[in-house]
């Protein structure tokens, strides 16, 4: 009990600035040896400024850095390692086309005679996996695993050099439940190995289920360090967003803006080997959720409804008349739209300016006599920006450089300048801050409410309950079950049929 | 259940990728049958004339194995056929005036200056490599043009004439020599030296290379200096091969080098490097370029070929 309070990372009064911008104001911040430490705070508040400094990639303008009670000079990434400090990162940072093995010991290959010894390392990396208890195959290449194994890899390319601290970012954002639990398990065990964790998470569940502190960053500062065990959910979401309030997740009754007018009709729509039989009705102003576990068929049906995905049979009725979506094209034009999953690779042309990627779908209307007029193409993209509230420096500024929530509203901007009937989203809160968040849902609900159809998919159950007039559950790409809103009492209720078990 | 699916389509991918890395050895005994049997009265299967395939590909061989390199580092070297053709007059041009070894060392100076101004510019000034060695195919050709007024340089030498490339060991042509020398090594530092490694790594993902401690930047460089020699030395096999420089030895080599490299299955895209698939690449393209001779075509003719199986490659070679 003695060593679990005895600090793994001291970070004092650390300060820095981006030009005149002040991004941490003296911010304190520690983790005990096999302490959990969660560190949340909305996009831009300082959490990866401040461990981006932890590791390296930043220099401080002033404070200090203890490490095991040492100080240190953190440099560069390479000291950040010596020091201990590993990070497991949102955007993986594997390289696809070496083996898991290869990958660990990338830059600490074991050599015999000089040469690389592979079998060295894929023995070494059977060694790690099994102190972790997972199973992970060394010697396969690493885009032919799953998105869950590459973060294993990760995990045990950081303890592979003697990582002391891990820091994770979103580690959950890309698993599904189950790979999650799985997660969770493996960070008790590096826990109980003395293992310090840094977790970087938007998701409240998680955060009490397996963080033993809590610290908020809010504009550059700490606001908020606590044992889990005595801080409310109210009092941390407080912490993050300030004053404002966190009504977002509560579910109104929208029935009364729902017609009874049949907008969209599916009928045993199948996309083998993904998606079977699969039929479902859509009103002029409902919001229809789909949950289920990864892998279930829920991106798979908004894929096939936008033409991404063909489908192998079935049909697809618009305002009674049968469609084929044979191209995301048709789809635009039958006025389906689709947010995607992935934004930054399907969904915005990160090199180029908020203003090109907003009217990218619109071009067509934006001319006179034919040539692109650049008036209409900035009053457009004005009128887009203002409506949604995009935060931007400047009209021309790379999509790239905004925060995740603001390239989330760049995303949504430019699909309902299309002014779609049928709006297709797949995880449009994912890793955006819980301001933006309330903000999107928001949209969602104004949307509909002007009449639109909204299909939403949501990892995040509450989120999923708040907005939703239905739910349709998926499993083994076949919906399972239909609730009406208000047959779900809770999110247990809903957590179970998504399991299988109710 | 689940698992079980994601088990089935990871395997499907394994497949895949593993048919795209062999298919080279597929095509080539699929190709050497066909030939063989169409083209066996013509001498096809003839012994001498199978060692002229390999005589006939060695150049394009050596630099595959260089540019195998380049391209595992997502990098292009365009440069390779002008260099060689310079480091031809260059080394003959020093013979004739200072003797063998200063002409060896001369030629690969040539090939040294070269790939390290392009390797800089790529790595350090982050140029992309099309354009430094697009513009270096133009600089080197002009300069070989320029100090030989365009005229052949002859070599006497026999020395130089006998070890590169116009010599024999017992049965095996020297130039054989040369190529399995260049290939060994080749395969040996790609898959089992550090250096290798970090080249692909590079090629793979770049960020994440560097965030693991690659020195990415220096890898660049490394490669394209290594190119730069490489092609050098082959523009000296030209040289001892027939027995003169010009400025014209190795002239469009590059775009049968990157084909050879492509078809032997290293990904345009980086990341991978098959150094024996390189081999085949080349012996491929020399055994169609062989059988269309004998076949009774001509140059022309086999240009068209060749480029659309260089077209053929790259499409087999997409990311997806």
């Amino acid at each position: 009990m003695s060593s679990a309070v005895s600090p793994a990372i001291e970070m004092l009064g650390i300060q820095k600035s981006f030009g005149t911008n002040p991004v941490l104001k003296n911010v304190d911040f520690s983790v005990t040896v096999g302490e959990v430490h969660a560190l949340a705070g909305e996009n831009g508040a300082g959490k990866s400024t401040l461990m981006k400094i932890l590791q390296g990639v930043y220099q401080k303008d002033s404070g200090s850095i203890n490490v095991s009670g040492v100080n240190v000079d953190i440099t560069d990434t390479f000291a950040a390692k010596k020091a201990g400090i590993g990070m497991v990162f949102q955007e993986f940072s594997l390289i696809p086309t070496l083996t898991v093995a290869q990958n660990i010991f990338l830059t600490n290959e074991p050599t015999k005679y000089g040469l690389i010894s592979d079998s060295a390392a894929k023995k070494m990396s059977l060694e790690l996996f099994r102190e972790m208890e997972v199973e992970v195959d060394p010697s396969r290449i690493v885009e032919s695993l799953p998105t869950a194994l590459w973060q294993l890899t990760e995990i045990a390319k950081a303890l592979a050099q003697n990582a002391k601290v891990l820091i994770m970012d979103e580690p959950t954002a890309s698993l599904a439940k189950h790979e999650a639990e799985g997660l969770f398990a493996l960070i008790q065990r590096l826990k109980a190995k003395g293992i310090s964790i840094v977790y970087i998470s938007h998701r409240m569940d998680e955060i009490y289920r397996i963080a033993d502190r809590i610290t908020v960053l809010r504009d550059g500062s700490r606001v908020l360090t606590e044992s889990l065990k005595s801080v409310t959910p109210e009092q941390i979401v407080e912490a993050i967003v300030g004053r404002k309030a966190a009504a977002h997740l509560v579910h109104k009754d929208r029935s009364e803006k729902i017609s009874s007018e049949i907008v969209l009709e599916v009928t045993d729509l199948s996309a083998e080997p993904k998606l079977h039989n699969v039929s479902l009705q859509v009103r002029r102003g409902e919001i229809l959720g789909l949950a289920g576990l990864m892998g279930s068929g829920r991106t798979e049906l908004v894929n096939t409804l936008f033409g991404v995905l063909k489908p192998s049979s079935g049909t697809i009725k618009l305002n009674g008349i049968e469609i084929q979506v044979t191209s995301p094209q048709v789809a635009i034009r039958n006025g389906i739209a689709l947010i995607p999953e992935d934004r930054r690779a399907q969904g915005l042309v990160l090199d180029h300016s908020v203003t090109e990627n907003l009217t990218l779908p619109l071009l067509d209307e934006l001319t006179t006599s034919r040539f692109l007029s650049k008036k209409k193409i900035l009053a457009k993209s004005k009128e887009i920006i203002d409506k949604f509230d995009i935060k931007l420096a400047y009209l021309g500024i790379a999509v790239g450089s905004l925060s995740g929530g603001n390239q989330q509203k760049v995303v949504i901007g430019k699909w309902l300048g299309t002014n779609p009937e049928i709006l297709l989203m797949d995880e449009p809160t994912a890793g955006v801050d819980i301001g933006t968040k309330s903000e999107i849902l928001d949209f969602v609900r104004k949307i509909a409410d002007s009449g639109k159809s909204v299909i939403l998919i949501s990892s995040e159950l509450p989120e999923l309950l708040s907005v939703s007039d239905r739910i349709l559950v998926l499993k083994d790409g076949r919906i399972s079950k239909s609730l009406n809103r208000e047959e779900i009492p809770n999110e247990e209720f809903l957590q179970l049929a998504i399991q299988g078990a109710a | 259940m689940k698992t079980k699916t994601l088990q089935n389509s990871a395997m499907g991918l394994i497949k895949r990728f593993e048919w795209r890395q062999n298919i080279i050895y597929i095509g080539f005994i699929a190709v050497f049958i066909l030939f063989s049997i169409l083209l066996g009265d013509s001498g096809f299967s003839n012994p001498n004339n199978l060692l002229n395939i390999f005589r006939q590909t060695a150049t394009i061989s050596i630099m595959a194995v260089a540019m195998t390199y380049v391209i595992a580092a997502a990098e292009i070297d365009l440069s390779i056929g002008s260099v060689a053709g310079l480091a031809a007059v260059v080394t003959a041009m020093t013979i004739n005036s200072a003797g063998l070894i200063p002409g060896i060392l001369a030629g690969l100076l040539v090939g040294a200056v070269a790939g390290a101004i392009s390797g800089g510019l790529v790595a350090w000034l982050k140029v992309p490599s099309f354009l430094v060695t697009l513009g270096m195919l133009g600089l080197v050709v002009g300069v070989a043009r320029w100090i030989t007024a365009s005229a052949p340089v002859p070599i006497a030498d026999q020395t130089y004439i006998a070890i590169f490339g116009g010599g024999e060991i017992g049965p095996i042509p020297v130039l054989l020599v040369w190529v399995a020398i260049a290939v060994t090594i080749g395969a040996v530092v790609m898959n089992k030296t550090k250096f290798g490694r970090h080249v692909r790594a590079t090629g793979g993902n770049l960020v994440a290379a560097g965030y693991t401690g690659v020195k990415t930047a220096k890898i660049k460089f490394t490669v394209l200096l290594l190119s730069g020699v490489v092609a050098a030395f082959a523009g000296m096999l030209y040289a001892g091969r027939l027995q003169s420089g010009r400025f014209q030895w190795g002239t469009g080599d590059e775009l049968s080098v990157i084909a050879a490299v492509i078809l032997g299955g290293t990904s345009l895209f980086g990341g991978r490097g098959q150094v024996v698939g390189t081999l085949f690449g080349a012996l491929f393209i020399g055994l169609i370029n062989n059988g269309l001779i004998l076949a009774g075509l001509d140059v022309s003719q086999q240009q068209v070929v060749r480029g659309a199986i260089i077209i053929l490659a790259v499409a087999l070679s997409r990311k997806k």
